[in-house]
């Protein structure tokens, strides 16, 4: 018989980290899937942050390093300033980028550093169980926000946008895990913002509208419902910035 | 080799580059901003990078990323500084990254005073971030010894597999002096392998995986004492300090780095009038040379000095253990930029001396 479909090189023979379905678990895949597609195996390296997508060092098969809480892009700046044969792919939750990581995320974008930065947005601290993120909607129930985020803790902070305010980066797009066609979107905008880096286009900023069944307290399925009533109309999916032109 | 007259933070500059480094990443503070700006004109000629960090945290970690692509790499701070980088400091340790750190030391704590001072002593040799863990720490007492301990920071760095910080009083960041060049190493990325590679991907050690969170116990553990066993090692092969004068010395001073220079005039005149003075100068802060002080007769030695420019007294602590309440330790020092001169530990000298003889 034919085998039309095997696991991706660029992936590890063992079980994820991930919860039960958790939208990371797709992300990696599609993010092997293209290492494989372009045969970067070798020359790749991931930049993990702290947070659940840290948990994708048992995923991926290729040279990683796990970064400090929100540095990641400063490390990513680091490796690839010093080895520019390399491709760095950067991959960063909500708290890691638009918390504690803000500065060095804006400040990566500004540079326009030949980077692909994969932002999982998942509206939450998933690592840390259910704390409350910069993205967590109003309303949203978090530990730190029992009754629902309201106004005084702030409101959604939307990176596709303010990071479109830069003149500095190349590509920025925002998409959603939520349906395969969603994710066939996705993964072309991977694609895209991968070959940028190829081709020393500058910074790339794939946005993934994300889950965590575990701390939305929800069965997948729910998430699933939970973000497109709720989350994608917070969060407009859309290409934000395509070639350095808004 | 011909002698070239250099302000203390370009000299610095100048012998990490020929040493090796070929990255910098660092934000401004007073009183070392010479060395970035330095490293931003010098760095292109020779292939080498410089980026302008958007703050600490962010230099350190770029230091972070270019350790691992295996690039000899400088940052330097002042005591805020240093601050912000500890946790960045703390994992080059725990991944057992090389790098070269400077602390070129202003008044603390808090913002302080941008004038010099050694004010950082405590978190320089007892880590200054968390986790429990060792770096040398390399203290020079003039520009030329800065320019020879910064160059010979990165050789410790890769043999070790460390970080190395370079402790600078502000003076000698400032002052200029004629010094004598070391002469231009060759540099070389070299993709070193990594521990946790055997921890996370064990299966294909030849992808490089570096994480300072192993989470399996045993694994972890093993690293620990991988990692202790090379700190006794440190500890035990990098112990350095000059002895001036001590042979016969009655009142001994014990100082690093500036307060070093100073102390060592003033046993040059107290010798003059007949006192038998001697210097203990401490080369490495980390390992401390307690041997120095071990060996001391108390039957010999009247009285000991802990000099620095600092209030409250840091380095007596060290001091103190490595004399162990045999000889009497008087602690003197300046602080917030303030310093003092031969004259001001003269007197301190020959006042302890008449008060004993009373
Ligand atoms: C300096 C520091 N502060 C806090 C933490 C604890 N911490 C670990 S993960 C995390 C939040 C991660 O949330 P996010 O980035 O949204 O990732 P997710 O787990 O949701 O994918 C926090 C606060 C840490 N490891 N380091
Ligand atoms: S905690 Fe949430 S984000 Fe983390 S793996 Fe589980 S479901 Fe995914
Ligand atoms: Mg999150």
């Amino acid at each position: 018989m034919e085998k039309i479909y095997s696991r991706p090189k660029a992936l590890q023979n063992r079980a994820t980290g991930y919860c039960p379905g958790c939208l990371h678990g797709t992300t990696v895949k599609i993010i092997a899937e293209l290492i494989d597609e372009f045969g970067i195996q070798d020359s790749t390296v991931a930049v993990l942050p702290i947070g659940c997508s840290a948990l994708d060092c048992w995923s991926f098969e290729t040279d990683m390093i796990i970064s400090l809480h929100g540095r990641a892009p400063a490390t990513a700046t680091g490796i690839k300033r010093n080895a520019p044969e390399k491709t760095v792919i950067v991959i960063q939750g909500d708290g890691d980028l638009a918390s504690i990581g803000l500065a060095e995320i804006m400040h990566a974008a500004n540079r326009g550093e030949n980077l692909t930065v994969i932002f999982m947005n998942n509206g939450i601290f998933g690592m840390t169980g259910g704390q409350m993120a910069p993205t967590t909607l109003i309303g949203q129930k978090a530990t730190t926000a029992q009754g629902g985020r309201t106004e005084a803790h702030g409101y959604p902070m939307h990176m596709c946008e303010i990071l479109n305010e830069l003149k500095a980066p190349y590509y920025i797009q925002r998409c959603a895990m939520d349906s395969p066609a969603h994710v066939r979107e996705a993964k072309k905008a991977i694609r895209k913002g991968l070959e940028n880096q190829m081709n020393g286009k500058g910074f790339s900023f794939i946005e993934l509208m994300s889950n965590c069944p575990t701390n939305w307290s929800m069965s997948a399925e729910k998430s699933i419902e939970y973000m497109r009533e709720y989350t994608l109309k917070e969060f407009q999916i859309g290409v934000y910035r395509d070639g350095g032109e808004k | 080799m011909s002698k070239l007259f250099i302000k203390g933070n370009e000299a610095i500059a100048e012998a990490a580059v020929r040493g090796g480094c070929r990255f910098f990443a660092g934000y401004p503070i007073t009183p070392q901003n010479e060395i970035p700006e330095y490293m931003s004109r010098r760095l292109p000629e020779v292939g080498g990078v410089f980026v302008q960090g958007e703050s600490e945290l962010a230099s350190i970690n770029m230091i972070y990323g270019a350790a691992y692509a295996g690039v000899s790499s400088l940052t330097s701070s002042s005591g805020p500084g240093l601050s912000l980088m500890a946790e960045g400091i703390s994992s080059l340790a725990a991944s057992g990254f090389p790098a070269v750190l400077v602390n070129m030391m202003r008044g603390g704590p808090g913002t302080g005073a941008i004038q010099g001072a050694q004010m950082d002593y405590m978190q320089a040799t007892r880590g200054g971030g968390h986790g429990g863990y060792r770096m040398p720490v390399l203290a020079p007492g003039s520009v030329q010894e800065a320019v020879d301990l910064v160059y010979e920071a990165f050789d410790i760095a890769w043999k070790y597999m460390t970080p190395v910080l370079v402790v600078a009083d502000g003076y000698i960041g400032s002052v200029m002096e004629a010094v004598e060049l070391p002469p231009m190493k060759e540099s070389k990325r070299k993709e070193f392998p990594l521990y946790t590679t055997v921890h996370l991907n064990p299966e294909n050690p030849h992808r490089r995986s570096s994480c300072t969170m192993i989470t399996n116990e045993v694994d972890h553990e093993e690293w620990n004492k991988v990692q202790a066993a090379k700190y006794e090692k440190m500890a035990e092969e990098l112990v350095r300090c000059e002895e001036f004068m001590m042979e016969d010395a009655e009142y001994v001073m014990v100082a690093y780095g500036t307060s070093a220079r100073v102390a060592r005039n003033a046993v040059i005149s107290l010798r003059e009038q007949g006192i038998k003075a001697g210097l203990i100068r401490p080369i490495l802060i980390w390992p401390y040379p307690y041997e120095a002080l071990r060996k001391l007769d108390p039957a010999k030695v009247k009285n000991i000095f802990c000099l620095e420019l600092s209030i409250p007294a840091q380095m007596v602590e060290d001091v103190r253990f490595g004399v162990y309440d045999r000889i009497p330790v008087t602690t003197y020092g300046r602080s917030a930029g303030l310093t003092f001169s031969e004259e001001d530990v003269e007197e301190l000298v020959k006042k302890t001396i008449e008060g004993g003889e009373k």
